[in-house]
């Protein structure tokens, strides 16, 4: 028995660019509209940024090897690359906020009641959240140019850096994704990618890991976020990153797609009672 | 008639609790059914159903011709929703909300400026449409909540008890939007716990009580299916009263000396056999009024266990 259709059926189309561009939109509307949030995750790096340099700068730029006049230029030097891995870790602890607070709202459930392509409600996020965390990444390196950051890098060197932090935070992006969507609350969803946020201290990002105690140093050298702050501090200084370019891009790969499969899982599963 | 709306057999257990027992329901095109029943009777699972939120666990569910499991972009193409909770983005204004159902509908930029203002001036949010939703009220937020789901031009609108929460002015305000919708030629699927919208605004009600569907038909089908009805006669003297109690038979005394009750389903028929009856001894009628259950009874009584049906 089949029942007759009310009009003829349109061919049904997706658009997932047209509507990843419009969810796009949404997002940095919103983004302009709460722009606490965005200072209060640009703040943060900024923070530990000026607090690395002028209270620990001193004795840590002496124990690089720098005389202790220009030892906090040197640790600036230093410090920068993983204080931008932190930004970016801050703008990836918004996405996982702001895409939780989409989530206990309404308007999430009428998206799936609506015939669009329906990974562009996420798309739109991540589109937005990396542009954000450029302008983080933009933002926090002017702040570290005036503390003494002095990068030897070419055009070519800055292009590369800015590729390669597209490409770590894209990945992380992803991943915060389906953390906020995982977390069901925006409190929980605000504290989920802490871990993020504290890996660059147990990284190469404010100590050589030489300098590290084994359990400690094994674990610094093993976790990405090492590689990817090795491979930052080479591309910033006008050097060949070598192998660690390579093991930060595979480790983006894995999270991406990881964070992307989970969403995309999470995204889909039954809304509930 | 086409139906816009069929279900059979329609079950949904979350875990061992069974939400949706064997549901059955036609909806034709171009009508409004409401679904009424108390707070967790299985209202707002149906309509998750219906809507593709949810899959059914067994029966066959179709919505303007496609099945919702199969073919739930289909469905998802010819429906509009406004559910419980209002799904309108509170960081951004009315009209920016509007334009961005339109965006995600296609329209082009002319298009979906025109037919936002358009929604706006219909909805009387005009004036507020350049502000954050935030800052609107309850009924504000309502009314722009339906606004958003009409800009696709939706052929079946499902409407999750659209007023509970707002004040007598806006229900009204909501009622009559419903009734130019329908006007308009589309099919409202309308739960509700308030009778008195039912009553207002449905071609045909179900009643849901526990997961099951234990009524269904017209307002005053519904009425009629409850004991308790009557009518009412007044007579103009004593002598009318007492041979109307003698040929009429089946009759109850009412509160005034001179009026009776007579049982009926207030159906035309038996008010036309009455009348007949009442003219064939030429009794002079000084008053004749029709007393039927209102829903309120019926639903009392459809959704009690206690109280026998008849």
């Amino acid at each position: 028995m089949s029942t007759p259709t009310l009009t003829a059926a349109p061919a049904l189309r997706f658009h997932p660019l047209r509507d990843s561009v419009t969810m796009l939109r949404r997002n940095l509307k919103r983004m302009l509209r709460y722009p606490s949030m965005t200072v209060l995750l640009i703040g943060m790096p900024v923070i530990f940024l000026l607090l690395f340099v002028y209270v620990f700068g001193g004795t840590m730029g002496a124990g690089l090897g720098g005389s202790a006049a220009d030892g906090r230029a040197a640790y600036a030097n230093y410090l920068t690359p993983g204080i931008l891995l932190m930004t970016v870790m801050s703008t990836v602890q918004g996405t996982a906020i702001s895409i939780a607070m989409d989530m206990t709202e309404g308007i999430i459930t009428r998206f799936r009641t609506m015939h669009i392509a329906r990974v562009s409600v996420l798309t739109g996020h991540v589109i937005g959240s990396l542009i954000q965390a450029m302008l983080a990444v933009a933002v926090v390196t002017g702040v570290a140019l005036l503390v003494g950051f002095d990068p030897t890098a070419d055009l070519l060197g800055w292009l590369a850096t800015a590729g390669f932090v597209a490409a770590v935070s894209f990945a992380f992006i992803w991943l915060a994704v389906a953390l906020g969507q995982a977390s069901g609350t925006v409190e929980t969803a605000s504290n989920a990618p802490m871990p993020l946020i504290l890996l660059p201290f147990l990284s190469s990002g404010f100590v050589p890991t030489e300098s590290l105690p084994a359990g400690i140093r094994w674990f610094a050298e093993y976790q990405p976020f090492t590689p990817i702050i090795e491979t930052m501090r080479a591309l910033l200084a006008g050097n060949p990153p070598g192998n660690d370019l390579w093991i930060s891009l595979g480790w983006c790969a894995v999270i991406a797609l990881g964070g992307y499969l989970w969403s995309k899982r999470l995204f889909n599963r039954e809304s509930k009672l | 008639m086409t139906s816009a709306i069929t279900v059979t057999g329609l079950r949904k257990s979350f875990g061992d609790q069974v939400v949706l027992d064997n549901l059955d329901l036609t909806v034709a095109g171009g009508t409004v059914f409401s679904l009424l029943g108390a707070n967790g009777a299985g209202k707002t699972t149906t309509v998750k159903i219906l809507s593709t939120l949810l899959r059914p666990d067994a029966g066959d569910v179709r919505v303007a011709g496609h099945d919702v499991t199969r073919d739930a972009d289909a469905v998802r193409a010819a429906i509009g929703v406004t559910g419980q909770f209002s799904a309108v983005d509170n960081l951004l204004t009315g009209e920016e909300n509007l334009r961005l159902m339109a965006d995600l509908h296609h329209l082009g930029r002319r298009d979906g400026r025109r037919k936002a203002t358009e929604l706006l001036e219909q909805f009387g949010l005009t004036d507020a449409g350049g502000k954050a939703v935030s800052t609107y009220s309850g009924g504000m937020r309502r009314r722009l909540d339906l606004a958003m789901t009409l800009v696709g031009s939706p052929q079946v609108i499902f409407l999750d008890e659209p007023t509970t929460g707002l004040d007598p002015r806006s229900r009204r305000d909501m009622w009559q939007i419903v009734r130019d919708l329908v006007a308009g030629g589309v099919t409202i699927f309308l739960t509700t716990q308030y009778l008195e919208e039912a009553d207002e605004l449905a071609d045909r009600i179900a009643v849901l009580a526990g997961g099951r569907l234990v009524a269904e038909g017209t307002a005053d089908e519904l009425k009629r299916r409850i004991p308790g009805g009557h009518v009412r006669l007044r007579f103009a003297e004593q002598r009318s009263h007492d041979k109307a109690v003698r040929v009429l038979g089946q009759t109850a005394p009412d509160g005034d000396a001179l009026a009776l009750r007579v049982p009926s389903d207030g159906s035309v028929r038996s008010l036309k056999a009455l009348i007949d009856q009442l003219e064939a001894h030429s009794l002079e009628v000084g008053e004749l009024s029709v007393h039927t259950p209102d829903l309120d009874d019926v639903f009392l009584a459809l959704t009690d266990d206690k109280v026998a049906i008849a």
